[in-house]
């Protein structure tokens, strides 16, 4: 799901770079209050082996593929929201400055769409009311609380999945890169995070269950004695939130599926392991939806893109300076050539002089 | 080579390359950081149509590679697994945009075809602008500029100390990794019976490893900042780098240079 910076208009970059600041101001601001120092350590840890565990292959039983763990959702029940989300943006820094997973310049967008809705929706909609509630209660305290762990994990890795590559498409549309149409975009999107994030809910809600029997004090809200069980989130409101949340993607999928039937069926030979964005649309001559959606989105990005499209005409005068262009790039290239070529000589003899 | 061994021969490499000399990595950090940032807009600012303007931006990272002593190949082997995912994004667009724009003969160039060009140049510059931003200077340095820049501290620092961790989770997970491999042969990784108990048992270590580590770090004066002392002053040729190269993007993106080139030939 990381963006390269190609994908994005600037406008559309500035944008989310702004939004993903403002969240990192609010989360420094509310961990400077309770000694953000002294978890300093812990989180540089967990994130390095979010990091490190995000390379480790898992086999999903019964197929050939494998999963991945969810760093967000992991992150946020150890940490919690705000030191979450922070570590997550390092881990996005480093990922696009040192292994070129997303760009730079999409470095706004990659936090807000991987690490705003997997620490934030994820811990104040999801981990945190399903954690204080009294959910499964009668089973025991301990099972009570082992089930509500894999809900959590399962639902926020699923549901914070959708709504960031919802958030993909819906940046790339605005930024106007891609000819695919909205519809379409969205129709092999969703489909394939949904698949993807109910494995790696699992995987993380297996790590987590383990935390929980070895060291429950480790994970937020949860309750390490027996006779804290003042939770203030009832039942009630718990099942509320998870109808009000099941019906709201539900909904949104079976939209998406009944307007394209196809994108459920292509997800399901996509292969989850190989990468997410390579499936990105490789297949698509045979859709031809035109969404109204997308149409609104061309309009707002008319009004908001300050680089408008060079107005290409098809008479002999554009034809004329597109190969004049032409010639002109491969002069550059063959600059570019030249360039590299004294370089190497250089380097040859900066060595053969040392040897 | 497997994904974590791979990954750890890869950070060593980018040390190393950082760790080198020569009149980019001399530079100021911070007046680098700044033209990189500015390459990139302005890369990523070129209209989709315009691929001959584009073209001239290849010159940047080329001069600048060859002035800091790394050939541009390594760079393309180092981003051999990216840069295929980079050119996929806009792969569609020949088969959507059908607008005919060229006529070479019989040979229609339709708009799609340049399109999907212009979003892979697009790809390849930013992709080749960060390689060179990070193989020509060491992680300090460049957290040293970020909070030149006023970037919160703890952010920073929370960077600077990930980064290190990385390569002894990395190390960590792979010797376990390997482990898991030599008591389950033919297995194609980690089967679902230690899920939880695979990551869980290095998570609980290392969680008690930094609480350790985070008492001797204060044993030694730590403060919540780690202190960059050795990042001089910005100097004159910093400036100048900054302003002359921000001034000749400002320049390739207003002007069609290889146009202008080509029709000193072509009538």
């Amino acid at each position: 799901m990381h963006m390269a910076d190609a994908l994005l208009a600037p406008a559309v970059a500035a944008t989310m770079y702004a939004a993903s600041a403002v969240t990192v101001g609010a989360s420094v601001k509310t961990l400077r209050k309770d000694e953000a120092t002294a978890k300093l350590p812990t989180m540089a840890v967990t994130s390095a082996l979010v990091f490190a565990g995000q390379m480790i292959n898992y086999t999903i039983p019964g197929t050939g593929s494998s999963g991945h763990l969810c760093g967000g959702m992991m992150l946020t029940a150890l940490l919690g929201p705000q030191a979450g989300f922070l570590s997550m943006v390092v881990i996005l820094t480093i990922q696009a400055l040192f292994f070129a997973d997303g760009g730079l310049l999409a470095l706004g967008a990659n936090c807000w769409n991987m690490a705003f809705y997997g620490c934030f929706v994820g811990y104040y909609l999801l981990w945190r009311p399903i954690m204080r509630s009294k959910l499964f209660n009668k089973m025991g305290a301990k099972a009570a609380g082992r089930i509500r762990i894999i809900l959590a994990s399962v639902l926020g890795c699923v549901i914070t999945l959708q709504l960031g590559a919802f958030s993909v498409v819906l940046e790339t549309s605005l930024s106007g890169i891609t000819e695919l149409p909205f519809g379409t975009f969205v129709g092999i999107m969703q489909p394939i995070h949904l698949a993807i994030g109910l494995i790696e809910g699992l995987i993380t809600s297996a790590v987590l269950v383990f935390v929980y029997e070895a060291r429950p004090e480790l994970l937020m809200d949860v309750d390490t004695s027996d006779a804290a069980a003042q939770s203030k989130c009832s039942l009630k409101t718990t099942i509320v939130i998870l109808a009000v949340v099941v019906a709201i993607v539900g909904g949104g999928l079976s939209l998406v599926a009944s307007s394209n039937p196809d994108g459920l069926e292509w997800s399901m030979f996509g292969n989850a392991d190989a990468g997410y964005s390579e499936n990105m649309g490789l297949d698509e001559e045979n859709y031809g939806i035109s969404s109204g959606a997308a149409e609104v989105a061309g309009s707002i990005q008319e009004k908001t893109a300050f680089l408008p499209d060079y107005a290409f005409a098809n008479s002999d005068s554009a034809a004329g300076t597109t190969v004049s262009g032409l010639l002109g790039s491969a002069m550059v290239a063959g600059v570019a050539l030249l360039i590299c070529m004294a370089g190497g000589f250089f380097r040859r003899k900066k060595a053969d002089a040392k040897a | 080579m497997d994904k974590l061994s791979q990954a750890q021969s890869e950070l060593r490499e980018m040390d190393a390359l950082a760790a080198a000399d020569s009149p980019v990595h001399r530079l100021h950090p911070l007046c680098k950081l700044l033209v990189t940032v500015c390459y990139i807009v302005t890369v990523v600012s070129f209209p989709k149509y315009d691929f001959s303007g584009l073209a001239v931006m290849v010159l940047y990272p080329v001069i600048l590679f060859q002035a800091a002593g790394i050939p541009v190949r390594l760079c393309f082997y180092r981003l051999r697994i990216v840069l295929p995912l980079v050119c996929a994004v806009g792969l569609v667009n020949p088969f959507l945009d059908h607008t005919p724009l060229l006529r070479l003969g019989n040979l229609v160039v339709t708009g799609g075809v340049v399109s999907m060009l212009t979003l892979m140049m697009k790809g390849i510059f930013s992709l080749m602008a960060s390689f060179l931003l990070i193989a020509t200077t060491p992680i300090d340095s460049l957290c040293a500029a970020l909070r030149k820049l006023h970037i919160p501290s703890i952010l920073v620092t929370l960077l600077l100390l990930t980064y290190r961790y990385i390569g002894v989770m990395i190390q960590e997970v792979a010797v376990m990794t390997e482990a898991y491999k030599l008591r389950a042969p033919g297995q194609k990784g980690i089967h679902i019976s230690a899920w939880g108990s695979f990551l869980g048992q290095l998570l609980l270590r290392s969680i008690d490893r930094a609480e350790e580590l985070y008492g001797s770090m204060l044993l030694r004066g730590f403060r919540g900042e780690f202190y960059y002392a050795d990042v001089p002053p910005c100097r004159m040729s910093g400036v100048l780098f900054t302003v002359g190269c921000a001034a000749a993007f400002l320049a390739a993106r207003l002007v069609n240079v290889p146009a202008l080139l080509g029709s000193l030939f072509v009538r």
